[in-house]
């Protein structure tokens, strides 16, 4: 198979797994979960080969034109570095996920419908990903958007459809924002095609409408991502949530929706100035902190974990709001990270849901004798996220920190220091209150998870462990061409048009 | 340009509804007035003075046509814009048969 037909396959493959589960998940027996398995299998070995795919280009690009039309006129699917880094990320979490919830999903009702909605919701995180063309990439996102609302609401108990509904409407406020300002960029430009709009906006003189834009961008894009003044729907969104949600909600919807999608439009189309940058550390920065304060106070674990989610988000902001080549390098390599260990750890919390019903820190305690595997992956989870050395969490905080440094921003780099130090104290908590001290008496009968749900666990403890390694030479390509994608700015439009041709 | 005014004041009208509002039904409405507004907004912006439907026929010379592709991009966001409310709505039917009011001052169990 030539290399660039698998791109269409990303949209393609989980559409059509989504498809015949409605029509035979309920007639035939453990029909959704050989189907999710195949699917989510495909998938993570289709991304794992378009990493080697596009380092192999010779243009470090690839172009599927759907139905053969050529960019400007026809709509494309673009796959390179950017595109292949966010693909995997996002179906090796789904892949997990999706074995997890084999077992964790028994305790609620309507099991093919989760795996409907959960594939639907893997089909827009990819198509949003490889798209090429504007209104594509909205129409995608909210594939993605609608059904994480109906999964929010999965459980359909009271608590659940209020955080549905806030996180729906807010959701939606957002995608208005961002069609607005596509919008307003197709009556500036003429064209939906993002490398075509990219050189007719560096051809035409600079008006009004590319910092009104922005901003739309700004807001619509800070909202899907929580970033801290539109933080206000994630902690009730992401607590309410099964767990194998949650693990993907914040594992990979926020960044696919919200920061891939904003740095896409940033750097590669309107083109990043230093406005943009300041606005974007300003917000990283202030995520940090407010995030970590606010999560300290929390009893509920997967509440604490939600507030966390932010506050790690605004370091991924801030390394890329740094704009330098080590900022980025950085802030993506926290990305990854970020998206292994928090989805970890929302896995851990639903373990301890799952097997004592509860997940209240306060009623919790001595976990560690009655479920060792969860309680070792947890703190390696829990150490990997707060930066102690030999984890890939170490690193990236690092190079953020260093990045900052070296551009001279002492003070954002001390509040990512800070940052780091209250997650640490956080996590202690955690710790504490979850696996370690008295085991309580009616706690006594309680049992380790079924072993797929362990399966999961330990493999995502593993990639906690050994992320570290991406940063030696020979792994390094895979993120070098994410942080190429971005340096490159709006050289984007003739890559994507060279690649086209061939 | 009058007709610029009218979708601005229109997409005012449903910020207005989701932000201040207390009942759940009236910020639906809110939210689907604004994706009205903006719908509104997108076939504006092909729309030309004097234009013509874009169909080739033979004999004639198109000189001035609207553009089309705006019609194309709305149609897909009026579907999409449906299903948001479809599911805004069911969920909002749920959330009254578990706490008996649309009062969203009422509604708030999740805080901290």
């Amino acid at each position: 198979m030539k290399g660039v037909n698998i791109i269409p396959l990303f949209v393609i493959i989980p559409l059509l797994a989504a498809f015949l589960i409605s029509l035979l998940g309920r007639a035939v027996r453990n029909f959704s979960e050989t189907l999710i398995g195949i699917s989510s299998t495909l998938l993570l070995g289709f991304a794992l080969r378009s990493v080697m795919l596009v380092k192999h280009a010779p243009i470090k690009a690839l172009v599927y034109k759907i139905g053969g039309w050529m960019p400007p006129f026809g709509i494309c699917m673009v796959l390179d570095g950017l595109s292949s880094f966010m693909l995997v990320v996002v179906n090796l979490i789904a892949f997990f996920v999706a074995v997890y919830s084999f077992s964790y999903m028994e305790k609620y009702t309507d099991k093919p419908k989760f795996f409907i909605l959960f594939s639907l919701m893997v089909c827009g995180l990819n198509g949003l990903i490889i798209t090429g063309d504007l209104f594509n990439l909205f129409v995608f996102l909210e594939i993605a958007s609608i059904s994480s609302y109906a999964l929010v609401a999965f459980g359909t108990e009271a608590e659940e459809l209020e955080a549905s509904f806030k996180y729906a409407i807010m959701g939606t406020v957002a995608s208005i924002f961002v069609f607005l300002g596509i919008a307003f960029l197709y009556g500036f430009t003429s064209t939906l095609n993002m490398a075509d709009m990219a050189a007719v906006l560096a051809s035409k003189p600079s008006t009004w409408i590319l910092p009104f834009v922005s901003v739309l961008f700004l807001a619509g894009f800070s909202l899907k991502a929580a970033m801290v003044p539109f933080h206000g729907w994630l902690p009730d969104a992401h607590s309410s949530a099964p767990a194998s949600i949650s693990a993907m909600l914040s594992g990979v919807l926020i960044k696919t929706l919200g920061i891939y999608a904003m740095m896409r439009i940033f750097f590669n189309v309107l083109g990043i100035n230093q406005g943009h940058l300041t606005v974007l550390m300003f917000l990283g920065a202030f995520s940090i902190i407010t995030g970590a304060v606010l999560a300290f106070s929390q009893w509920d674990l997967k509440r604490l974990l939600a507030y966390s989610t932010i506050s790690q988000i605004g370091y991924v902001v801030l390394g890329l709001g740094l704009g330098t080549p080590l900022g980025i390098f950085g802030g993506l390599f926290h990305l990854f990270n970020h998206s292994v260990f928090k989805s970890l750890l929302f896995l851990n919390s639903g373990a301890v849901d799952y097997a004592s019903g509860t997940r209240d820190l306060r009623e919790t305690g001595g976990f560690s004798k009655v479920m060792p595997i969860t309680a070792r992956t947890n703190l390696i989870a829990s150490m990997a996220i707060s930066g102690i050395p030999p984890f890939g969490g170490f690193f990236s905080k690092l190079l953020i920190v260093i990045a900052c440094i070296q551009k001279g921003h002492i003070g954002y780099g001390l509040c990512a220091v800070v940052g780091s130090i209250l997650t640490l104290i956080y996590f202690m908590k955690v710790q504490k209150f979850v696996f370690l001290g008295e085991l309580k008496e009616k706690f006594k009968g309680i049992i380790e998870v079924p072993s797929v749900m362990r399966f999961s666990m330990v493999c995502l403890a593993f990639i906690c462990i050994f992320a570290g390694i991406l940063l030696l030479p020979s792994f390094r390509a895979f993120l070098d061409q994410a942080v190429n994608v971005l340096l490159n700015g709006t050289g984007y439009a003739s890559v994507v048009m060279e690649a086209a041709v061939k | 340009m009058s007709l610029y005014v009218l979708s601005l004041i229109l997409f005012c009208i449903g910020i207005y509804g989701v932000l201040r509002k207390r009942n759940i039904v009236k910020i639906i409405m809110g939210l689907a007035i604004m994706g009205y507004a903006v719908n509104l907004f997108f076939v504006l912006l092909g729309y030309r003075l004097h234009g013509r439907a874009p169909i080739d026929s033979a004999g004639q010379d198109i000189l001035n046509m609207v553009d089309p592709l705006p019609q194309a991009l709305v149609l897909t966001s009026i579907v999409i814009s449906l299903g948001i409310m479809a599911l805004v709505i069911s969920i909002a039917i749920r959330i009254y048969e578990k706490y008996g009011t649309f009062d969203i001052t009422k509604i708030k169990r999740l805080k901290g």
